[in-house]
């Protein structure tokens, strides 16, 4: 290749700043040297707009027990999790989050001074009786306060950072995993970091829904990247849909003022959810939720002229509460909404929030094939944890707060694992053409002239997922959203980016993530249409039921040699670590 | 309804413009609350796709898409452009910083600054098993300091950031007192030094910038206030 490339050489390279990776750098560095490669910066990463908890059965208000939480979690993934992930997540969580505590997270307090705990959809108390307090919080900032402590951590053990690269290519040499090639976002210029092991921890992608809760970053590039090396997406087709979503701007109002005591009204005034879940009512898993929302404007009982939303009250707890527990969501309530919470409700719908799907992983991160007579099998030197992987925990559905602890849980154990690897091996060199594929890639865009600018592209590929592949899913929405895609895909061969500088060249790194965005939309559409049947977050019209005799496994989307999309399919891990298997039931609340 | 505002944006190219200049662009307001980044995007996205900012979360906690407009700091994502009471908005970087591309801003010395003060839970005895009790009390004097979310408008705000280059600013002091305050650290004997240097808290000149700038209502000259206490009870 005749482009400069500057090297580096790290025993453990960090994909995502976020809390997954902020973890794992901050372990990893303890062990060996380590480098975290974000787009952003650390602070700046979306684990920052995490509202309302983070679950543990620390029991401190009331009695609890990690194998209810271990329950909840299988139960609300509709069985789809798997359960030695399921295991390890809930029992590890009191110590994780008391480890958190101990670094410095600002949590809430209970009178006596311990950590407090507020309810959350799912969670309950002796397998599904009742709800429980199991969500430690701070406010409604816990994301912000553990990203922010996370990244506090990982400058105090010396972990270094680069900032505002972009990554174009994962490195694959002989079957190894080994490095990334990345774009410097502020100076220009191509970087391959060589790497014993890589983590992979870049987050989710609902940006290709237009009514989103997800950050401008959260586009899916992690997924894209792995999968044009033939890595697998496992569940890809089941995205969480959050209910309460602020009406027309999408942003996300915590799951916490339910857990607080908001509840949801229809037109008519009426808590419509005691109705779709009589013992649990409005914290219910948020699948169902969503659903409810729907059906109630489906049925004619939305409010607005338009009768297109629903409405979350929570002024009956009082402005102090309000103020004292929630304070940011009124924030957000009176800028996206114009609302003032401790007097009126929010209007809210459905907003595409979370990837439940990801990179298939072992249950202590190693990433596995997914695919093949032996998919358990592992890829060496490739970890991943957070929103970007699959352990699996969430299955068809993630309960709330069970993302932060997958990103503590996942990102501490990928932190430890790839440490572990990176000294117990010697660098496998980079492969003759490491990085080609990547710098063609960014000089297609860099250097292209033709019609289509992201703008447009983008509004289209957006507006068809969420039109088509959406809350409530049919055979023939999908297959129009398959076609369209199709014409979409070809507009990137006739793209235009005007900006040709290499200093901070945002137009060029839009169009990047277009091209990734394209690509997920294309494999989730395509493993949506091929699942027959109901399950959490995927609700199919055409088969409204949840079919366990043809389904009960996970699907694997990645690209083959030529570029095509490929499925296939991979047993759910029935077996826990060290307790009896939660059999499969129906899954009611 | 459709109106249109004007937005006259600081435009720099290093490696193609001599010198910075504005461009002025109409943005129409499409409804009401439309917020700044809704306008940027629109010119990104219709009329001039090689505009240069930093935005992400734009739910105002990621602390990316700070900005100067008529001459005031602002998050981009949280500012309602009816609130200004302008149809014409001169748009800037962030002011004091080194500007690298348009809006966006050379941020590496403002998270060196922050991190100078050793911004993380210092412990010298062992922690318990169970998490620290902290009384709700302890916990609230938290309240104001732990929710800066790093986006640089109040040390970009404050003339004695502008003019030393050294000085660590509002910023760095919010997140020192956090920390000193917490009923939980021990890290004041190896933190206060820094805060005491020629560079420290005694370079305020409580001008209060930094508190009109916050776009979370916090107030750095609070935290300044107590952090000087603490130096005085200490005599150093």
């Amino acid at each position: 290749m005749s482009v400069k490339i500057e090297y580096h050489k790290f025993d453990v390279v960090v994909f995502g700043a976020g809390g997954a990776g902020l973890n794992a750098a901050q372990v990893a560095s303890q062990y060996c040297s380590t480098a975290v490669i974000s787009e952003v910066y650390p602070t700046r990463s979306h684990t920052i707009s995490a509202q309302g908890g983070i679950s543990a059965a620390l029991g401190n208000l009331e009695e609890d027990h990690w194998h209810w939480h271990m329950f909840d979690t299988v139960k609300g993934s509709d069985y789809l999790a798997d359960q030695d992930a399921c295991e390890y997540m809930t029992k590890l969580a009191p110590q994780y989050i008391i480890e958190l505590e101990h670094i410095g997270v600002p949590f809430s307090r209970t009178p006596e001074g311990k950590i407090a705990q507020r309810p959350f959809g799912g969670h309950t108390a002796e397998f599904g009786k009742r709800p429980v307090k199991r969500a430690c919080y701070a406010a409604d900032r816990t994301g912000h306060v553990m990203l922010q402590t996370l990244y506090e951590k990982a400058v105090a053990q010396k972990t270094q950072f680069f900032s505002e690269f972009y990554v174009l290519e994962l490195l694959v040499n002989d079957g190894a995993v080994n490095g990334l090639l990345c774009w410097d976002i502020q100076n220009g210029g191509f970087h391959i970091f060589h790497a014993k092991a890589v983590v992979f921890a870049s987050g989710g992608c609902c940006r290709i829904f237009k009514t989103n809760s997800n950050a401008h970053i959260n586009t899916g590039d992690g997924l894209a990247v792995a999968m044009r090396k033939g890595f697998s997406w496992s569940d890809a087709e089941f995205i969480q849909f959050h209910p309460t979503g602020i009406y027309l701007a999408g942003n996300l109002i915590t799951e916490g003022v339910r857990g607080e005591g908001g509840i949801l009204l229809n037109a008519n005034g009426e808590r419509f959810m005691e109705k779709y879940a009589p013992t649990i009512k409005d914290l219910a898993p948020r699948d169902i939720v969503s659903r409810s929302m729907v059906k109630e404007v489906l049925a004619g009982r939305g409010v607005g002229p338009k009768k297109d939303h629903v409405l979350l009250k929570i002024d009956h707890i009082g402005a102090e509460a309000i103020m004292e527990k929630l304070p940011g969501i009124h924030e957000l309530a009176l800028v996206f909404a114009g609302v003032d919470c401790t007097k009126e409700p929010i209007p809210v719908m459905p907003t595409a929030h979370y990837q439940n799907g990801g990179i298939p992983t072992n249950y202590k991160t190693h990433v596995i094939k997914g695919f093949g007579s032996n998919p358990e099998e592992t890829v060496p030197g490739f970890f991943a944890a957070g929103e970007i992987a699959s352990a699996s925990v969430h299955g068809a559905n993630r309960l709330g707060t069970n993302s932060l602890l997958d990103l503590v849980v996942f990102g501490r154990t990928a932190g430890e694992e790839a440490a572990k690897y990176a000294n117990s091996i010697s660098f496998v060199p980079l492969a003759e053409n490491a990085g080609q594929e990547g710098v063609e890639l960014l000089q297609k865009f860099l250097n292209s002239n033709g019609e289509n600018t992201f703008g447009p592209v983008y509004e289209e590929l957006r507006t068809v997922m969420e039109t088509n592949v959406g809350v409530f899913r049919t055979e023939e929405l999908m297959t129009e959203a398959k076609e369209k895609l199709q014409v979409i895909k070809t507009k990137m061969d006739n793209f235009r980016v005007n900006d040709k500088s290499s200093i901070y060249n945002l137009e060029l790194i839009e169009a990047l993530e277009l091209n990734n965005m394209i690509l997920v939309s294309q494999a989730l559409t395509e493993c949506a249409l091929l699942r027959k049947e109901s399950r959490g977050g995927h609700a199919r019209e055409d088969y409204p039921e949840r079919d366990d005799a043809n389904f009960l496994k996970h699907s694997e989307v990645t690209l083959d040699k030529d570029g095509n999309i490929v499925v296939g399919y991979r047993p759910v891990r029935m077996k826990p670590l060290t307790v009896e298997p939660f059999p499969v039931k129906p899954r009611v609340y | 309804m459709s109106k249109f505002v004007t937005f006259e944006i600081f435009r720099y190219d290093p490696e193609k413009d001599k010198e910075p200049y504005y461009q002025t662009y109409k943005v129409e307001i499409r409804r009401p609350g439309m917020l700044m980044l809704e306008g940027l995007n629109q010119i990104k996205w219709e009329q001039d796709t090689t505009l240069a900012f930093r935005r992400s979360c734009r739910e105002g906690v990621c602390g990316s898409d700070g900005i100067n407009v008529n001459g005031v700091n602002m998050l981009s994502c949280m500012t309602k452009i009816e609130d200004l009471g302008s149809d014409h908005l001169v748009i800037q970087p962030l002011p004091g910083m080194p500007v690298m591309r348009d809006l966006v801003t050379d941020v590496d010395d403002f998270f060196e600054k922050f991190i100078t003060v050793k911004p993380y839970l210092i412990r010298k005895s062992p922690a318990p098993d169970k998490e620290f009790y902290q009384s709700p009390e302890d916990r609230k004097k938290l309240d104001g300091l732990y929710e800066c979310i790093l986006c640089g408008c109040c040390s970009s705000s404050c003339p004695s950031y502008w003019a030393d280059k050294k000085y660590l600013g509002p910023n760095a002091f919010l997140r020192a007192y956090r920390y000193l305050i917490d009923s939980r650290d021990e890290g004041a004997e190896e933190r206060l030094p820094i805060l005491n240097d020629k560079n420290g808290v005694w370079r305020c000149h409580t001008i209060y910038n930094c508190v009109e700038a916050c776009p979370k209502e916090l107030n750095p000259t609070k935290a300044i206030v107590g952090i000087r206490q603490m130096l005085l009870e200490r005599q150093y």
